[in-house]
């Protein structure tokens, strides 16, 4: 582990004291603050506070901004890309890879140690934003956050990690395949702005040509239509995260897509614990995970295989 | 006799191509060992396979009795290796460069920075050792890549193509450095160019490579003789007044290779067992000999040979 330790160490003091981390970071830092201010403004004084106020300003928004986790997943595929889309294609061009590989250490320490650099700081940019947003709305609230809000803001920072984790490991893997960081950076950008943007539209497209619907169909028919359009929708991770961090951040959100009057059919409205939110979405977080999984192992597989010869 | 290197029979197919083709050789403790042949002999994929850094197709390498396939962190803790065209982190400086590749080979501390400064010595940068090194010249690069290579203590140093690119007066300091880790400091070299000229003046053998085959190998003599066949001598004639009808004489004498003018110099080139008559003869015409020798065979000639058979 010798080797990967001193690549981790390095990559991460690159990371943390490169200008394109610390511009991500002063915008990402902004539009947090922004959003967050707005969402704190929105709840008049008069009205009693909801019962999770924490949480729900994390995912609500007011004063005309987007919320922050509508940020996050906007900005986060960025803070993964912008990290990782050069790891490995800049190492090869300015020949410092050949010069890492011919120390004694294994090759898939450049890899793992590239890796979780990036994962360490995604934690910590996230991690200091969740702080400061939470600082500003109880420095402008004066309520306190409960055990329970604060168990919901660290799942809800895990599921961000993992998120912007799958967009890393998407980063690295192009960073490997392409020559040049400035392919690799337009692929990345490409698949963002498909898997974030574009899926909804094609997931509705194969929805209808698989299901069509007209005025008369049958229930089954449209609650079949939705069920393919969500599945579809949740190849994205955005789709995951938004499911994931809404059944988290909402106690009182049980179900997604549409619901039948039969399911319905006594439901006592209360909130949900937090064991039985992460319930709800254990599904989306498995997905999320195997995403990055698949990701992260198809670009070490390739690292491992790829000849030394094309440096 | 201690071998540090032993290649036996290493072959790597790309696609179906053989840019190595059973090549061995082996490399004595504390010689400098020059891997010479034309871009793309397969200099380069032969030191990938000693560093365990490519796979052989068949064959095997072993680096001080470890096999570079199955044991490469063995090969590579005692090998230093300065690839072509190496590169640093351009943002960081000399110094934190030396210390990342210390840091691999988990030399840390106290140990790891009296390991940088007298690296950085012996290359002559430490008056830089505070620059970025994307400020660096190609030759300092080269010299900076050398110390990366010293900070480890090799005991075999691998240096692919150190002085392609680089200035006369870069490419002396790197030759002198070589010179200087083989003679002084004990370590054994294995040095691939195919500059002529620099190998034959620091190798103590040579194998010379083409088209992915080892062609020839030994000590710079041997492979004349071996190559060229006959050994080759050269006079040097100058005349009082000097007739197209001697040297035309001269030219039709057994043994005489071939006869070149400049000015008032005649260049005789000849078969060397033949030199005690021919000097006998090129005095009878009148020639005065200025200097007679026994040549000594320029890769270059070497490699010529090879170029028209091939």
């Amino acid at each position: 582990m010798g080797g990967a330790g001193a690549v981790f160490w390095k990559e991460l003091t690159d990371y943390l004291g490169s200008k394109r981390f610390l511009i991500i970071f002063l915008i990402i830092v902004a539009v947090s603050l922004f959003s967050s201010y707005g969402a704190t403004e929105s709840l008049s004084p008069e009205t009693t506070y909801p019962e999770y106020l924490f949480v729900t300003l994390l995912s609500s928004s007011g004063g005309g901004l987007p919320s922050f986790l509508f940020f996050i997943s906007f900005f986060g595929p960025l803070i993964g890309i912008v990290l990782g889309f050069d790891a490995i294609n800049s190492e090869r061009s300015r020949g410092t890879l050949s010069l890492l590989l011919s120390q004694p250490i294994y090759r898939d320490a450049v890899i793992n140690g590239k890796f979780l650099a990036g994962l360490a700081t995604v934690a910590i940019m996230i991690a200091s934003i969740i702080v400061m947003i939470t600082g500003v709305s109880i420095g402008k609230l004066g309520v306190v956050p409960n055990g329970q809000e604060v168990a919901r803001v660290v799942l809800f920072f895990l599921a961000c990690v993992l998120y912007v984790a799958f967009w890393l490991s998407l980063a690295i893997l192009f960073s490997l395949v392409f020559a040049r960081s400035s392919t690799s950076a337009l692929v990345s950008i490409a698949v963002w702005i498909f898997l974030s943007f574009f899926i909804y539209m094609v997931a509705g497209v194969i929805a209808d040509e698989m299901v069509p619907l007209t005025q008369q169909s049958a229930i089954e028919e449209i609650a079949k239509h939705e069920s393919i359009r969500s599945m579809i929708m949740r190849l994205s991770p955005s789709v995951l995260l938004e499911e994931i961090s809404s059944a988290i951040l909402n106690p009182s959100i049980r179900l997604f897509g549409i619901a039948m009057e039969s399911q319905l059919k006594g439901l006592i409205v209360s909130p949900l614990s937090i064991g039985q939110s992460v319930m709800v979405v254990w599904p989306q977080f498995v997905a999320l995970v195997a995403l990055s999984i698949i990701c992260f192992a198809v670009s070490y597989v390739a690292f491992m295989r790829q000849e030394i010869r094309s440096i | 006799m201690e071998w540090v290197v032993e290649a036996s029979e290493l072959t790597k197919l790309y696609d179906g191509f053989k840019a190595v083709d059973s090549v061995s050789f082996r490399i004595a403790k504390g010689e400098i060992f020059g891997l010479l042949g034309p871009n793309g002999a397969g200099k380069t994929t032969t030191i990938l396979m000693l560093l365990g850094l490519t796979e052989p197709t068949s064959g095997t390498a072993r680096v001080y009795g470890y096999n570079s396939t199955t044991e490469p962190l063995q090969v590579k803790r005692v090998t230093g290796y300065l690839p072509e065209n190496v590169g640093f982190y351009e943002e960081l400086t000399a110094a934190e460069n030396l210390f990342y590749i210390a840091r691999l080979n988990g030399i840390k501390g106290e140990e790891a920075e009296r390991k940088i400064e007298e690296a950085l010595e012996v290359v002559g940068l430490s008056h830089v050792k505070d620059q970025a090194t994307g400020t660096f010249s190609k030759g300092m690069r080269q010299r900076l890549g050398l110390a990366s290579v010293l900070i480890k203590d090799p005991k075999l140093v691998i240096l692919d193509e150190p002085t392609t690119g680089i200035d006369p007066e870069g490419t002396e300091q790197v030759l002198r450095l070589i010179m200087k880790m083989a003679h002084e400091m004990g370590v054994t070299v294995m040095v691939s160019s195919h500059l002529l000229y620099q190998m034959q003046r620091i190798c103590d053998r040579v194998g010379i490579m083409f088209k992915g085959k080892m062609v020839a190998q030994g000590g710079i003599d041997e492979i004349g003789a071996q190559v060229l066949g006959e050994k080759q001598g050269v006079m040097k004639l100058t005349c009082e007044n000097l007739e197209p009808s001697s040297i035309e004489r001269l030219k039709n004498k057994d043994g005489v290779l071939d006869v070149s003018t400049s000015g008032m110099m005649v260049v005789v080139k000849f078969d060397e067992s033949r030199k005690a008559d021919l000097v006998r003869d090129a005095v009878s015409e009148g020639f005065i000999p200025i200097e007679v020798r026994g040549k000594e065979y320029s890769l270059e000639e070497i490699y010529m040979r090879y170029f028209q058979e091939g």
